[in-house]
């Protein structure tokens, strides 16, 4: 692909050369994550995480159009189909339900490792730009989907987690509330709304699908990032994805699928909130209306402005919740250190890991029923990830002395006196002893 | 461009810092008093069933028990809607006592007359839900003071606490004037229940339209003669009512420790296999075997210790 010693592909058997030759698919999956592609030899296992996360965009899928198959999307019939039909009577449906669910935490999971493994290490910077771009279209499309998935039960949490998040609308003047009315086909969420959600929720997932093959053909122009953020230089400084990392990420895989069905198995609902196994009722508003775990720390962001400034602060709020992800599409250019890797800067590091506490801090705040301090500790984080973000990252890049960077990714890796015992040139790439007989 | 951006994110970080010391404030010139249902609410007992934890199976005359309970006590007000007769397969009974159950339930089922075309009911079947006791919500209402008694089917899975918390509630009834929480402070006037309430400090807001359902030792008979104090029949109502939101927990255990299995087997393999395709490849620059000095200084030494010359 991007380097001129990737292998190209060729066809062993006479059918692979006959489907070559007519549509190269097996030289495209080749040149995608087979052999064919050179991927830094050094990577951690932070960067197992999109293989995961398009493990479980498939796993959504396949349960989920499984569940379509039995859901019915009217309000008299959603709850009990779910929670009758499915988790009752189809075979295993309980196991469908159950998987699909916890699917979608565990999506969330592993993508914000994902996010936080690039925010570290600089990931977003070029020429890597569009690649991050297109992962937050991906995030926002998760979340537009999962939010829609959650109300389709029709628990109360569902009901009134739609009620509150379409409600976002009418904080805009004007505009909003009649907008707000169109989107739901109603005033309130009822059959209109949950026939659309349907709609879209099967949908959307496949736009991801769209988008996902965008993000990693983007991501194959230049080719994977590496831990020390230095670029490939020379053939040894990479190894073939297939078998190196197929067998990586394999193992791996295995093991967070481990994590994941003991969770499914043997406490489903942990990661649920109780209130959803209550049909839902427009009469009774339940005591703390949360959404899943995953928007907690927007959640916090949104109703941390509590004073009307100019603005109501309902506004204030919707704009800082919107305004908090899309910044991030403007991390290439707030973050200008030419060094990528947070490893090699001694000030961002520190920050970083301040901004992931203070995320920490903002998802378990907008988790928790407020009180006082709660309320003002979601407004100190809150107001940290913004400066963090827009005025921080700009003056550390600015003034910041990097360590020195290794001088390519081979040195990093191997120890000075293992380099120095094979001449230069002498390394195969795929590994394996130089020497084979005397 | 990073100007604007810095001052949006300046703007957004100066009203919420002014937010808080505004909110700090107030707190500080007034602070909240701790509402009474803070003071007097309790967190749910402990309750072990055999159904807890990842092995955990049904204790079936247990949950034949509890059913009893159910059909002789809750079931006068609560509903069962998503439970249907052939599902009481999973508590041990045989088709013919689940036809007998269905056949016997107090409620019939609605239906038309096959004459007349008109509304009429019919004996229930082993494959109806079990026939809730009021036709409809105002039904209910009607006939309980206007608070409606929510479905049972799924009760342990929505509220906070499960099981425990309805075996609390079940045994939690006390008498208000005489109430005393653990710090032995008395309950204050407003916080006393109003006409038709009734005061349980594991009910969120501490009085609950339900009153005590579980009164009196021997309300039911139990057949495998079980004493039927109100402990024990809260208890097995608790343990049914997990049964009837979770009837497929048993599978769902079983299967869960053979996925497990493989997926542990599968990791560890394929940990395995990875550790022999890098095995190489993290000592690429390494010389290994009789290229590696130290092999040829060894060589070397031996060759000269027999004198062999080379």
């Amino acid at each position: 692909m991007s380097f001129s010693w990737a292998r190209p592909y060729e066809p062993k058997h006479p059918v692979m050369r006959w489907l070559d030759e007519r549509l190269p698919l097996p030289r495209l999956v080749y040149g995608a994550i087979g052999g064919g592609y050179p991927v830094p030899r050094n990577l951690n296992y932070l960067w197992n995480f999109g293989v995961l996360a398009g493990i479980f965009l498939t796993i959504q899928i396949v349960t989920g159009i499984v569940l379509a198959m039995h859901y019915f999307a009217t309000t008299d019939g959603a709850f009990n189909s779910v929670n009758q039909l499915i988790m009752r009577d189809v075979s295993a449906g309980w196991l469908l339900r159950y998987a699909h669910m916890n699917g979608a935490s565990f999506f969330f999971i592993v993508t914000y490792i994902h996010i936080f493994r690039g925010l570290y290490y600089g990931s977003y910077k070029a020429p890597r730009e569009l690649v991050w771009m297109l992962g937050l279209v991906i995030y926002l499309l998760m979340m537009a989907t999962a939010f829609m998935g959650y109300v389709l039960p029709w628990g109360q949490m569902s009901y009134w987690g739609a009620q509150v998040i379409t409600g976002f609308f009418s904080a805009f003047p004007l505009i909003g509330e009649p907008m707000r009315v169109w989107l739901l086909g109603g005033y309130a969420p009822d059959q209109a709304a949950l026939t659309r959600f349907f709609s879209l929720h099967y949908l959307l997932p496949f736009v991801i699908a769209g988008v996902v093959i965008l993000h990693i053909w983007a991501l194959h122009i230049p080719g994977s990032g590496n831990p020390t953020g230095v670029d490939v230089k020379e053939e040894r400084d990479t190894l073939p994805f297939h078998p190196f990392y197929t067998a990586k990420d394999g193992w791996f895989a295995a093991f967070v699928l481990l994590v994941y069905a003991i969770v499914t198995y043997f406490a489903p609902d942990y990661l649920g909130h109780p209130d959803n196994y209550i049909p839902a009722n427009p009469l009774a508003t339940p005591a703390h209306i949360v959404p899943e775990w995953y928007f907690w720390p927007f959640y916090a962001i949104l109703r941390s402005f509590t004073i009307d400034f100019i603005l109501p602060a309902k506004l204030w709020g919707v704009l800082a919740m919107f305004g908090s992800i899309l910044l991030l599409f403007f991390l290439p250019w707030l973050d200008k250190s030419p060094v990528r890797s947070g490893a090699y800067r001694p000030v961002f590091k520190r920050f970083f890991w301040l901004l992931v506490i203070d995320v920490v801090i903002l998802g378990y705040v907008g988790g928790a029923p407020l009180n006082w301090w709660r309320t003002a500790l979601g407004q100190l984080a809150s107001a940290y990830y913004f400066v963090h973000f827009l005025v921080i990252l700009p003056l550390v890049s600015a003034f910041e002395t990097p360590d020195p960077l290794p001088s390519s990714i081979s040195s990093s890796v191997l120890h000075g006196e293992e380099a120095e015992a094979a001449p230069a040139g002498q390394a195969k790439p795929r590994g394996g002893s130089v020497a084979t007989a005397g | 461009m990073r100007f604007i951006l810095g001052f949006i994110g300046s703007v957004f970080a100066a009203i919420l810092l002014f937010s808080m010391i505004s909110n700090l404030a107030t707190y500080v010139k007034n602070p909240p008093a701790p509402l009474a249902a803070e003071k007097f609410h309790k967190e749910p007992k402990e309750l072990r069933l055999k159904s807890d934890g990842p092995f955990g199976k049904f204790d079936k005359a247990q949950l034949q028990r509890g059913f009893q309970v159910y059909s002789e006590v809750c079931s006068a007000c609560h509903s069962l809607k998503l439970v249907s007769f052939r599902e009481l397969k999973g508590l041990g009974y045989n088709d013919a006592e689940i036809k007998k159950i269905a056949s016997d339930w107090k409620t019939q089922v609605p239906s038309i007359n096959p004459d007349t075309g008109e509304p009429a009911t019919r004996k229930a079947l082993a494959s109806d839900n079990i026939p809730a006791p009021f036709a409809n919500e105002v039904a209910a209402r009607a006939a309980n003071n206007n608070a409606l008694p929510p479905d049972l089917s799924l009760i342990t899975k929505s509220r906070e606490g499960g099981a425990a918390y309805i075996y609390s509630l079940l045994t939690g009834w006390a008498n208000p004037d005489t109430y005393r929480n653990e710090h032995g402070e008395k309950l204050p006037a407003e916080a006393k229940p109003g006409p038709n309430l009734h005061f349980n400090p594991y009910f969120a807001n501490l009085n609950i339209a339900m009153p005590p359902p579980l009164t009196s030792e021997g309300q039911v008979t139990y057949a495998d003669g079980t004493k039927p104090t109100v402990d024990q029949m809260a208890k097995d109502v608790s343990a049914f009512l997990v049964w009837t939101a979770e009837p497929n927990l048993e599978n769902r255990h079983a299967a869960g420790l053979s996925v497990a299995i493989f997926l542990l087997f599968a990791s560890i393999l394929g940990y395995l296999a990875y550790r022999q395709i890098w095995h190489d490849a993290k000592r690429v620059v390494r010389v290994t075997g009789a290229l590696d000095p130290k092999n040829q200084a060894k060589s070397k030494s031996a060759k000269a210790k027999q004198g062999v010359v080379g």
